[in-house]
């Protein structure tokens, strides 16, 4: 037999593995969305086989849907806030834990302790959001039984008669939820960030040391642009969770899956499920879907593009 | 194919060997199995409208939708406060007298389980479709998926065949079912809204149920006085605070005001002085500090738990409460209910009472076997069938006169069912709830607004006239009316 159809026969074999997964991915993930995308253009209700087209007139409603609209604006905020502040508080963390200590010969180590440091920051990653959400409800309770207000209370600083309402409060409730995913997330990027750093060559930093750099100067100097891979992937994961925020806000908050209180914390996703389960506006919902896949595309672009930079190899 | 040798190398020249024909063909296999079941759980569009082969045997007068021994019965029911002991006892009983075999399934996730069945054209025989996750009524209607229930009422009563169903029944149950002017809903359980207290606590500090709102105020503020909260509701679900708030309105105004509502009338809450004189008293509760501190924020169980705790002096709720209650409630705590007191010049006694029917039970157009489905409703609806309910649910149905008077009933329930007989015929509902949820959702939104005093009554008259404004929008609402 001749060489060609024995190479022909083995990649027979080879593609028909690859088609599986392709065929399951396709199957799975694209044509959901496909399928979004056609209801999106009818009345479909959710609860029955039968529907009309109507055009994009379920587009146009949204554009004048002030609760959806409000919760693009409460996902960008998110979008800005989440990666920005998990992503500093991690790297900072993860550079006192890798290369923060001083002293010792040879000059690049953490900070004491950072071993039991690592293990802290990383539990509350073990955590799953429903859990989190319980958790951080007793924080939050609006009466003195919750942590912060009995804190509070105890400390003469809030009027036991009128304890905060933290998640009915509108100025707060979002911030309240941002704190939950922040606490959730440094973590994971901390150990992300940390691993990124323990694979940069020593060498360098005892260089960056002999030539008398400070932390900051070591930090923004070294570190920092040999990790920028690393901040870039954890930009885009991170905008993605603020696009999300369905668990918190929908377990947490008041409101027919949460937006409450008066739609302050309301997301995409919270605003979708209503319409989708419980309003029977199955069709305007896979508009907000497709309006949410398409933002977040563009926003995940944006993202790799704005933070590309050169590669530096070592 | 010259060869059907398993190695591909000595297979001729076109190629496919044995083993890569199987290869392929698995592989087809795999996509194309996943792919047909995705397909066709979320189809939708057409071809699916042709009927069934469905079971049926021929009717008579003891089988009035002819129920095929032998037959198959799919009961899916929402299992929460009732659990679903009952729904158990209610099909060993079906399956013994017609032979057939039931299928059960209990569960808090109504919408998830069945959106797909509903969608794919297979839904089960009958359904309890209720609790936070209920797939709302109104929707399944616009669907065309619900079976007009007609006939069980016009079908002779297991009790009494000499009378039908309808007969039996506490007067409202029809209406209560009725949406978009079929009836589709056997909404089972008698509940009453209200107030309710601590006997023990009452007795304890000498205070006196109050009948109007001004003795309601005055006892809340006795309560502030001794340390504890007035009024407890469950903020998160403003839902509750609501049952006070449209209960004033419908005891002051009478039964034209609620209708008002219901049947979005242009001035149901704008320039209607009734509707404003309600919200301000109960926004009197918060300028006054009579609320329990924080309970604005808090779930239905935490708040009423700290209710049980003595941590406030009444509660908003239905009846349900005892049985939700029922670990947290101390032993010696009495439970009561209050029907809501009344302001001045109400055109409604204090005894009213928002009572009606809830859990609604029902049998899906496109049931395989909906003539059992019909059947076990039918059953349901029998004296047999209600003393089984509230024996496993310890709960109240419509059915009159519905349960052995042996049965015993805790304070709680039995002060309800005290209440009611003092009401008589003073009893009121809304059905804008079932009606227009969206309607429900934008009125809620502001009451939790008033009530963490973000807004003034003025303003949440103007909101709420703007949600029933909103909701004559509703395909619905052309169908939806009450006299």
């Amino acid at each position: 037999m001749s060489h060609v159809a024995k190479s022909r026969g083995r990649g027979g074999f080879i593609a028909g593995f690859l088609f599986v997964p392709l065929a399951l991915y396709l199957t799975f993930v694209i044509w959901p969305y496909v399928q979004t995308f056609g209801y999106s253009f009818t009345n479909w209700s959710g609860q029955s086989p039968t529907f009309d087209f109507v055009g994009l007139e379920n587009y146009q409603a949204l554009m004048e849907d002030e609760v959806f609209l409000s919760a693009i604006w409460h996902n960008l905020l998110l979008l800005v806030f989440v990666p920005v502040i998990t992503i500093l508080l991690a790297l900072f963390f993860a550079f006192m834990v890798n290369a923060g200590g001083r002293g010792g010969a040879g000059g690049v180590q953490g900070v004491r302790g950072s071993g039991f440091y690592k293990i802290v920051y990383f539990f509350p990653q073990v955590l799953s959001l429903t859990i989190l959400a319980v958790l951080f409800g007793a924080v939050y309770r609006s009466d003195e039984g919750g942590l912060l207000n009995g804190v509070l209370i105890k400390l003469g600083l809030v009027d036991p008669q009128k304890p905060i309402e933290w998640l009915n409060e509108p100025k707060f409730v979002l911030w309240c939820l941002l704190l939950v995913v922040v606490w959730h997330g440094v973590g994971f990027y901390l150990v992300l960030f940390s691993a990124a750093m323990q694979s940069v060559p020593k060498d360098i930093y005892e260089a960056a040391l002999l030539d008398g750099a400070g932390r900051g100067q070591t930090f923004f100097k070294v570190t920092l642009p040999l990790l920028w891979d690393s901040v870039q992937t954890s930009a885009v994961y991170l905008g993605i969770v603020a696009m999300d925020m369905f668990v918190l806000v929908s377990t947490m908050t008041s409101g027919q899956f949460g937006g409450g209180p008066d739609h302050h914390s309301e997301v995409m996703a919270t605003v979708l499920m209503r319409n989708f389960l419980y309003l029977g506006q199955s069709g305007y919902a896979c508009a907000m879907g497709v309006v949410m896949l398409v933002l977040t595309m563009i926003l995940s672009i944006i993202t790799l593009r704005a933070t590309r930079r050169d590669r530096i190899e070592y | 194919m010259g060869s059907t040798s398993a190695h591909g190398e000595h297979g001729t020249g076109d190629g496919v060997g044995r083993r890569d024909l199987i290869k392929r063909s698995a592989a087809l296999g795999m996509i194309a199995v996943p792919t047909m079941s995705f397909l066709s759980a979320c189809a939708s569009g057409g071809g699916e409208d042709q009927p069934k082969a469905t079971a049926t045997a021929k009717a008579d007068k003891n089988n009035p939708f002819g129920v095929a021994k032998g037959s198959k019965l799919d009961v899916v029911v929402f299992k929460g406060g009732y659990g679903d002991d009952y729904a158990k006892a209610w099909e060993a009983a079906f399956d013994k007298k017609w032979g057939t075999t039931s299928s059960h399934l209990a569960t808090q996730e109504i919408t998830a389980k069945l959106q797909p069945r509903f969608n794919g054209g297979n839904p089960p025989d009958v359904i309890d479709d209720s609790g936070a996750q209920q797939i709302k009524l109104d929707v399944l209607l616009k669907g065309g998926q619900l079976a007009d229930l007609t006939p069980v009422l016009d079908a002779p009563s297991l009790d009494d065949p000499t009378k039908k169903v309808r007969d039996m029944l506490i007067p409202g149950t029809v209406e209560q079912g009725t949406l978009g002017g079929k009836f589709v809903a056997v909404q089972y359980v008698y509940t009453v809204w209200g107030l309710w207290y601590s006997g023990k606590l009452f007795k304890e500090k000498g205070w006196t149920e109050p009948k109007t709102w001004d003795d309601f105020l005055a006892v809340c503020a006795k309560a502030k006085a001794a340390g504890i909260g007035g009024l407890a509701h469950q903020g998160k679900y403003p839902y509750y605070i609501n049952v006070a708030i449209m209960d004033l309105i419908a005891k002051k105004g009478g039964l034209e005001a609620m209708k008002a509502i219901d049947n979005l009338e242009p001035n149901a809450f704008e320039g209607n002085p009734v509707a404003l004189e309600a919200v301000e008293a109960v926004y009197e509760l918060v300028e006054k500090g009579l609320l329990m501190p924080g309970t604005n924020g808090l779930t239905h169980t935490d708040s009423q738990t700290r209710w049980n705790q003595y941590k406030a002096a009444f509660i908003t709720c239905g009846s349900w409460l005892e049985n939700e209650q029922l670990k947290q409630t101390p032993a010696d705590f009495d439970m009561r209910f209050l029907p809501m007191p009344v302001l001045a010049g109400s055109k409604l006694p204090f005894e009213a009472i928002r009572a009606g029917a809830g859990e609604p039970f029902i049998v899906p157009e496109k049931a395989a076997n909906k003539a059992g489905g019909m059947e076990f409703v039918r059953s349901m609806l029998s004296r047999e069938w209600s003393t089984l309910f509230a024996q496993q649910a310890n709960s109240l149905t419509i059915v009159k006169d519905g349960v052995d008077p042996n049965v015993k009933l805790r304070p709680g329930t039995k002060s309800a069912v005290d209440a009611l007989k003092a009401a008589g015929d003073n009893t009121f509902n809304y059905r804008y709830p079932d009606w227009y949820s969206q309607m429900d959702l934008d009125i809620q939104d502001a009451s939790n607004e008033l009530m963490a005093k973000r807004i003034q009554p003025k303003e949440w008259i103007k909101r709420a006239q703007a949600a029933v404004n909103k909701a004559t929008k509703d395909p619905n609402a052309k169908n939806n009316h009450r006299d």
